[in-house]
């Protein structure tokens, strides 16, 4: 049994280590209701209680695999859909709560890139237009100075700004990306949600989408929350990572600590199941295969959610639900047997 | 598969997607062909079946299986062939499997639709094909249908279907592209697996560089229809010859990377197969090149034990890529 902390424990909202949180999440929750069916309350538990922060200027990456409702967490962030309840506190507005003309401003600074370059850009606008679009809608700029604002943000990403009159077909996947990127720079924003931004991409696009991203992080200072699937991309481009599992985070932490000493059983799975382009390496790398499949998220199982697949769950994490609190510093795990697999 | 051409006849004149192609695979070998989108290395796999859709047509050259000619056999022939000597399992099981048969029945009917089995011996095998792959609680899940399992569960049900026949070569198209992680991890080594008990070859297509260094024992790499690069999987990524192939290891983070480094990016995209440039096809996205290489495309030339570059320059040859490349 691992000792009770005499205080009241550290959480992702309070850690210490971060000096000027920009993004506050709270106890965020996000319930879907399925189907009617026989017994018609059926809820997909898709976010269930979220607490993390996001430093000014950091790159949080966030993984965690298909279901787990990373994406739905990113999209009730920049309000893209109502939460069920709790707080996202954007600076000191709290997003859930803040309406009108306050939340325009707000949003304005309050951007996100999608996964899918050809489902996210109009078809039937052209590439000035869609980068556009955002100047219009918010009142920001018109005629000229639009054109202009355009014409730099498409040299920032590396498209040639001549290429204004044309339509999203006639780019490719890379270049589709970057108009979307284009998009979420033109307002100047702050903040930017990126929903698995290349993992539509091959592989040598993904590199200058990522190189891109990076550059654009130290030269307008932005905050990124960059959502994915691909443990070997979020670590390459976040400062910190947390990873979630069935709704909740499970862990968070500096990239480069959670690597080498992942504290969550289900990082630890994680990390040994993703092969390394390296023959040697993958000969001695032994993945740690998990039982059966991920619970649905309409019943989740009780206490540590992961306990029905955790190679080393006790009595204790079916009963106990485990909190997400700082085990080291800087380091927050949800497991009562943090850093034992 | 000697000197193959896969050809597109489209308006404007002949496409060639597969351009000159040469391979062997030995039983008990795992090959990773790898590439991006329209390198040409889902059309070399399905040529192997004399599957290439229309308008494609292999042009030229021979595909020698044993003492046959595939190119060659008959309609009978084929049938036979793809059926009790070749296996394919494809990225995404959903669209593979049929949705209304149970999947039970759909294994069965794998195993009698060629004549190796009846359906009587057909029907036995099912449940322990099933087991064979790792579906847990096989004997109640053979009545299930597809929507019933999970995406990794579908995934070895059609592995089931493609090994039912024991074939002696197996092809998989991004096997584990569709999964998540911890899922995709099950299913290499399923496939490891299942190659040495089957002692099958196996031919794994695929984008994932880090997936051919787990199961392969060769890797062929292709760009623009052709074969850039092939030789043992530790040549290959300890000593990759080819400036596409040395960029393209470079250009993906790794999950156990300690210092982050800039990824190296190739600049602009793979050619358009209608219009191709001059010379090394790879040449306008080189940071390498030199004049020979913008008017004559060089031919694969041996560059260590058992391994092939198509390259006029040779990554030996340049000090500091690195540096050079970042540029």
């Amino acid at each position: 049994m691992t000792a009770q902390p005499a205080q009241p424990s550290i959480t992702p909202t309070s850690d210490p280590t971060l000096k000027t949180p920009l993004v506050r999440v709270e106890n965020l929750v996000k319930h879907f209701p399925v189907g009617g069916g026989l017994f018609g309350r059926a809820v997909v538990h898709a976010v269930d209680g979220v607490d993390l922060a996001i430093a000014a200027g950091e790159t949080l990456g966030l993984v965690g695999e298909s279901g787990c409702g990373k994406s739905t967490l990113g999209r009730v962030i920049v309000r893209l859909q109502p939460a069920t309840s709790g707080h996202v506190y954007f600076e000191d507005i709290d997003l859930t709560k803040v309406r009108g003309e306050k939340l325009r401003r707000t949003r304005q600074r309050i951007q996100m890139i999608f996964q899918d370059p050809y489902a996210s850009l109009n078809p039937r606008m052209t590439v000035g237009d869609i980068v556009s679009e955002p100047l219009r809608n918010f009142g920001v700029a018109k005629g000229r100075k639009a054109e202009q604002k355009v014409q730099e943000v498409m040299r920032v990403v590396g498209l040639n700004p001549n290429f204004v009159n044309r339509y999203p077909h006639e780019f490719s996947g890379g270049q589709r990306q970057r108009i979307g990127i284009a998009r979420a720079l033109v307002l100047n924003p702050t903040f930017i949600v990126a929903d698995e931004p290349v993992s539509a991409l091959d592989v040598s696009i993904q590199a200058q989408i990522v190189n891109l991203m990076e550059d654009l992080q130290s030269r307008f200072n932005l905050t990124f929350l960059f959502i994915a699937h691909d443990l070997s991309v979020v670590r390459h481009i976040s400062d910190r990572v947390a990873v979630m599992y069935l709704g909740k985070i499970v862990e968070i932490g500096p990239s480069d600590s959670i690597r080498d000493k992942p504290l969550h059983p289900y990082t630890k799975v994680l990390e040994s199941s993703v092969p390394v382009p390296d023959p040697d390496l993958e000969a001695a790398r032994k993945p740690i295969l998990l039982k059966g499949e991920i619970p649905s998220p309409v019943n989740p199982p009780q206490a540590c959610r992961f306990h029905t697949r955790c190679p080393i769950a006790q009595p204790i994490c079916s009963e106990v639900e485990p909190p997400l609190e700082m085990k080291e510093t800087g380091r927050f795990a949800a497991c009562h047997f943090a850093g034992q697999l | 598969m000697q000197d193959l051409r896969v050809q597109f006849d489209v308006s404007g004149g002949p496409i060639t997607a597969v351009d000159g192609i040469n391979f062997e695979i030995d039983r008990g070998e795992i090959v990773g062909i790898v590439g991006e989108s329209g390198s040409g290395k889902t059309m070399t796999a399905l040529s192997l079946l004399r599957l290439i859709p229309e308008p494609g047509k292999i042009t030229s050259g021979r595909i020698l299986y044993g003492e046959k000619d595939v190119v060659e056999m008959t309609d009978e022939e084929i049938r036979e062939f793809r059926g009790n000597e070749v296996a394919m399992i494809f990225q995404d099981p959903m669209t593979s499997l049929n949705p209304v048969l149970r999947v039970g029945f759909q294994v069965e009917e794998a195993m009698a639709a060629h004549s190796r089995f009846t359906r009587k011996q057909a029907h036995d095998r099912v449940v322990p094909m099933l087991q064979r792959v790792r579906i847990p609680a096989a004997k109640d899940r053979v009545r299930d249908y597809p929507h019933q399992f999970s995406g990794g569960m579908r995934q070895r049900a059609m592995i089931a279907m493609g090994v039912s026949n024991e074939p002696s070569l197996l092809i998989a198209d991004e096997p584990t592209t569709a999964l998540d992680v911890t899922v995709q991890a099950s299913i290499i080594e399923l496939l490891r697996d299942l190659s040495r008990e089957l002692r099958a070859a196996v031919i794994l297509i695929t984008h994932n560089m880090a997936l051919v260094a787990s199961l392969c024992n060769r890797v062929i790499v292709m760009y623009a229809g052709r074969i850039v690069e092939q030789g043992p999987t530790r040549a290959i990524f300890k000593n990759p010859q080819h400036p596409y192939t040395w960029s393209l290891l470079r250009s993906m983070p790794r999950v156990d990377e300690v210092e982050k480094e800039r990824l190296i990016s190739i600049k602009g995209l793979p050619p358009d197969l209608g219009r191709m440039p001059p010379g090394c096809k790879f040449h306008p996205r080189c940071k390498f090149r030199v004049d020979r290489c913008l008017t004559e495309e060089p031919p694969l030339g041996e560059v260590g034990p058992g391994q092939d570059a198509r390259c006029w320059v040779l990554m030996k040859n340049i000090e500091n890529p690195e540096a050079e490349a970042l540029k």
